[in-house]
């Protein structure tokens, strides 16, 4: 998979020491020479020179060729135009922006880009990690649309030592793996959950509350 | 053209100003909107219509000047992308009828064609009158010499 960057900083300095880890191809795109030079020296990664949003530079870090482009600059407008000039003009399959006003990931996905916001998502993880001391794990995926949390299930959990079968849970929700002595086992209707389980859910944000609610009687 | 509109200008250099000071003349409603409150000195005293002091690319600054209820937006800033995204979040968003971005660079603006996306490039505008005045000047040597 080859994906380009545009931006810069530490988020663009781990995540591409990330992706270059799992054998992605990533090409950067800054504007910054002095950065330019440091992250050449320190990612095994392209990089180009100039300004993402000029669809010379786009072309020279080989954006025709690109499976994903992503837009992580501190300005919005150069985030959109980035994206769009590489869907629209070289064909890339799947474009991201970061949204830095959070109003904009609305504004963006309107106007045909997909966006995030980091606050956003921060936001909605201290939110819900802080109303609920059992989650130890949340992450909000589709855009925000649906949650993957992992909770434990203590002794005085209303469905500890209970069946699958018999644990009313609220709709469109999942219970996805439980991990049962450190070993991960993806339940069926028979498994029974027993205190210091951890269970991995599948939840949407409108049914999150009454789901946690279920499994572990605290209401948030 | 009638002069009863509501028009919003973002950028108030000398093109945002320009267009303002003229248009409110004309009777029209005009909002500038600059990041740079400095800039509304570019405006004539007889300027009738409102400033707002905010970054356009944020929705809550075209909110606040009743984008929705505008016939047309003018994006001028010096920043192509900053025109680009304003222009599409009116037509799209704030469903303003009539929106016309600068756009300096002649690239983007082939890319925003296909997107129905209305722009006024300064660089192809100046290019083609020189052709023409190199074309003209040509063409007054050559009578000259028969």
């Amino acid at each position: 998979m080859k994906v380009l960057i545009v931006g810069g900083g530490k988020t663009l300095y781990f995540l591409c020491r990330n992706f270059t880890s799992k054998g992605y191809e990533v090409v950067i795109i800054n504007r910054n020479k002095e950065e330019c030079v440091q992250l050449a020296r320190q990612l095994s990664a392209v990089v180009v020179c100039g300004d993402g949003s000029d669809a010379d530079i786009l072309k020279d870090g080989g954006a025709m060729a690109a499976d994903a482009v992503l837009a992580i600059t501190p300005n919005d407008q150069d985030n959109l135009v980035i994206c769009q000039l590489a869907s629209l003009r070289f064909g890339v399959p799947r474009t991201v922006a970061l949204a830095n006003d959070p109003d904009n990931a609305e504004v963006f996905e309107k106007l045909g880009v997909s966006a995030f916001s980091t606050t956003h998502i921060v936001g909605s993880l201290i939110e819900q990690c802080a109303s609920l001391e059992q989650i130890i794990n949340l992450l909000p995926v589709g855009e925000g649309r649906v949650n993957v949390t992992e909770i434990v299930i203590d002794a005085d959990s209303p469905v500890s030592g209970k069946q699958l079968k018999d644990i009313d849970l609220p709709e469109n929700a999942l219970i996805a793996v439980v991990i049962h002595n450190g070993r991960p086992i993806v339940p069926r209707g028979t498994n029974e959950l027993q205190a210091g389980d951890r269970v991995v859910l599948i939840t949407l944000p409108e049914n999150h509350g009454p789901v946690l609610k279920a499994l572990t009687g605290e209401m948030k | 053209m009638k002069n009863n509109r509501y028009i919003v200008i973002v950028g108030c250099g000398r093109l945002g100003s320009h267009l303002a000071n003229q248009l409110s003349r004309a009777g029209n409603s005009v909002v500038v909107i600059d990041r740079d409150e400095a800039t509304f000195s570019n405006l004539s005293p007889d300027f009738s219509g409102f400033r707002i002091d905010g970054d356009a690319t944020q929705i809550a600054v075209l909110k606040e000047a009743k984008l929705k209820m505008a016939d047309i937006l003018f994006a001028t800033t010096h920043d192509d992308n900053v025109n680009l995204m304003v222009v599409q979040v009116a037509r799209k968003i704030f469903q303003v009828p009539h929106v016309l971005a600068r756009v300096f660079d002649p690239k983007r603006e082939e890319v925003y064609a296909q997107l129905g996306i209305d722009t006024i490039c300064p660089t192809t505008v100046a290019a083609e009158m020189l052709f023409r005045a190199v074309d003209r000047a040509a063409a007054e040597k050559k009578g000259e010499q028969p």
